[in-house]
């Protein structure tokens, strides 16, 4: 029996972030556990999409994969460097957007002469004209993340983790976005993909894990476990934002 | 069972009928698949010598990244790129008249080139570290979403403040040329003296960008600590005017080290004596192998909570 070789291990991954609230008088410093053991095997050619509420732990697990946050307990193993695409970091805001494109590639190691000879290909990918020679902060959210998905699919990855980037983004580059994907997985990639838009995930996802409370609530064909989401999200069996699962915001203790 | 892959499945939809499995059914050795496919824990912190490879890799990032933020921070202001030498112009200026009114006669005969080279040297340090401090935790949209060995900022600091400091050097040397000093081959000192200032900016850029992602109060407390430092450096007096054992132990401060490094090369009648350069070189090394240690020990910490 073959089985594909996976690409990413998640083994009991546990991530407690600790936030300091400001209170009366003294301040608190509370210890919000956002994943609480998550086990996952993702294997090549796999593309992966990831479900939840807010707040249930989604972007803290890509963040995990991409390892950019440290596991409180557990471990995560990958084939090579993740690289994470998320809607919420502007590489150097004060910077031109072509700017951005030669540092973000000689950050993610490329030489000099490997920039140069990629900037054409991301500057027509990420298809901002004139605005290159803009400052990055002065994007809408929507430029914004065609920038940097253009820069860090540049360099290619094993795994590609892509949290809600295409979200904020026209037709045009969901549907570019889109093709990327599913390049990268024809070449025994592996790609997670965020979103709340399920048809989305519904597209081009044939399995779709479901994160609740920082737990894993189902792992299964996209089919399957979107249908499971629906009807749960539909019959607001989920309860109150805030109070979600088992004790998520609990915890305490002063500093 | 030769099966390495445990394929208890993670509900691929080839797992066969256990089409939606939970989380409890996934493989139960995870660590020893992914050994056996060799896949390397991610974000983990390399060895010391690794990483230092790693860094050196980046180096043209460092350098581009440094260029264009020197270049970006010189625009904002209406008199840009003028301002890395007016700042500390201006600054000469004040401490020289007010120092130099109260010192009367009692201050050194070359004043005008003693004040501003202290000025300017001591400007360097206290810029970097400032700087510096924020290397880490002023670049959470570049930490956020690249992967890269951490300590590149620092550098990219440091070699920031050194491009700073270039056309400041120049416009000093005019203004030593000025007050009548002779060109001499000893300027030609200068230019390591900067470089070893440079490096121990790095090292101590290094120790504060960690501290201040470990602490974030650390900001707070260094600009005093710089003041308290410029008033003990010698920028406005000469050493002489204490008595012997306080002397010695005031001729070890690393920026009165680079100040008279600087003096003893630009001014006529102060010769560079050897000392200083030892001083600062015993500073720098300790503080750049101390600096690099720090930093790499929290590498796995660095924009995260």
């Amino acid at each position: 029996m073959t089985e594909r070789p996976p690409t990413v291990v998640v083994n009991d991954l546990h991530v407690t972030y600790r936030v300091k609230v400001p209170g009366r008088g003294r301040r608190t410093t509370r210890e919000v556990p956002a994943l609480r053991g998550v086990d996952l095997v993702a294997r090549e050619g796999e593309s992966i999409g990831v479900v939840g509420r807010n707040g249930s732990g989604k972007s803290t697990l890509l963040r995990s994969i991409a390892g950019l946050q440290t596991p409180t307990r557990g471990r995560v193993f990958a084939d090579g460097h993740p690289s994470l695409l998320s809607v919420n970091a502007a590489l150097i805001g004060d910077l031109p957007g072509a700017r951005n494109i030669v540092l973000g590639g000689l950050a993610l190691g490329l030489t000099p002469r490997q920039v140069a000879a990629k900037y054409d290909e991301i500057a027509e990918f990420a298809g901002l004209g004139d605005f290159l020679q803009h400052p990055m902060r002065t994007y809408s959210s929507g430029m914004q993340a065609r920038l940097r998905f253009a820069i860090a699919t540049a360099v290619p990855q094993r795994v590609l983790l892509v949290d809600e980037a295409l979200a904020t983004g026209d037709a045009e580059f969901r549907e570019r976005g889109e093709e990327r994907i599913a390049a990268l997985r024809a070449q025994a990639g592996t790609v997670f993909l965020v979103s709340h838009t399920l048809a989305e995930i519904e597209r081009s996802c044939d399995r779709c894990v479901w994160i609740e409370g920082g737990r894993v609530r189902l792992d299964g064909p996209a089919s399957t476990v979107l249908g499971a989401y629906r009807e749960v999200t539909k019959s607001g069996r989920l309860g109150r934002l805030g109070r979600p699962g088992r004790g998520r915001a609990q915890g305490g203790g002063s500093a | 069972m030769n099966d390495p892959v445990g394929l208890a499945g993670t509900g691929h939809p080839e797992a066969g009928p256990r089409g939606t499995v939970p989380a409890a059914s996934v493989p139960p050795d995870l660590p020893g698949l992914a050994a056996r496919y060799g896949l390397a824990p991610v974000g983990a912190r390399p060895p010391l010598g690794a990483y230092l490879r790693e860094l050196w890799r980046r180096r043209h990032f460092a350098t581009a990244l440094a260029r264009s933020r020197f270049v970006a921070n010189s625009t904002g202001d209406r008199l840009g790129m003028a301002w890395n030498v007016l700042r500390p112009l201006t600054q000469a200026a004040v401490y020289g008249l007010v120092f130099g009114i109260l010192f009367g006669a009692d201050r050194p005969a070359d004043w005008v080139a003693f004040v501003t080279c202290g000025v300017f040297v001591f400007g360097f340090t206290s810029q970097a570290l400032t700087a510096g401090a924020r290397a880490v935790t002023g670049n959470g949209g570049l930490v956020r979403a690249l992967r890269f060995p951490r300590a590149v900022l620092p550098v990219s600091v440091a070699l920031q403040e050194l491009y700073a400091m270039l056309p400041a050097i120049g416009v000093l040397a005019v203004i030593v040329l000025a007050t009548g000093e002779p060109v001499s081959w000893t300027w030609l000192l200068v230019l390591p003296a900067l470089a070893l200032q440079a490096l121990f900016n790095l090292g101590g850029g290094l120790l504060l960008a960690r501290l201040t992602a470990d602490v974030s109060d650390v900001t707070q407390l260094l600009p005093f600590g710089l003041r308290t430092l410029f008033y003990l450096s010698g920028v406005f007096y000469e050493l002489d005017r204490f008595p012997d054992p306080y002397r010695q132990i005031m001729e070890l401060n690393p920026a009165h080290a680079f100040i008279a490094m600087i003096r003893g090369a630009f001014l006529e009648g102060r010769a560079p004596g050897l000392s200083p350069w030892l001083v600062a070189g015993a500073w720098t090394a300790v503080l750049l192998v101390a600096g690099l240690i720090v930093f790499w020990r929290a590498e796995e910490r660095y924009g995260r909570d």
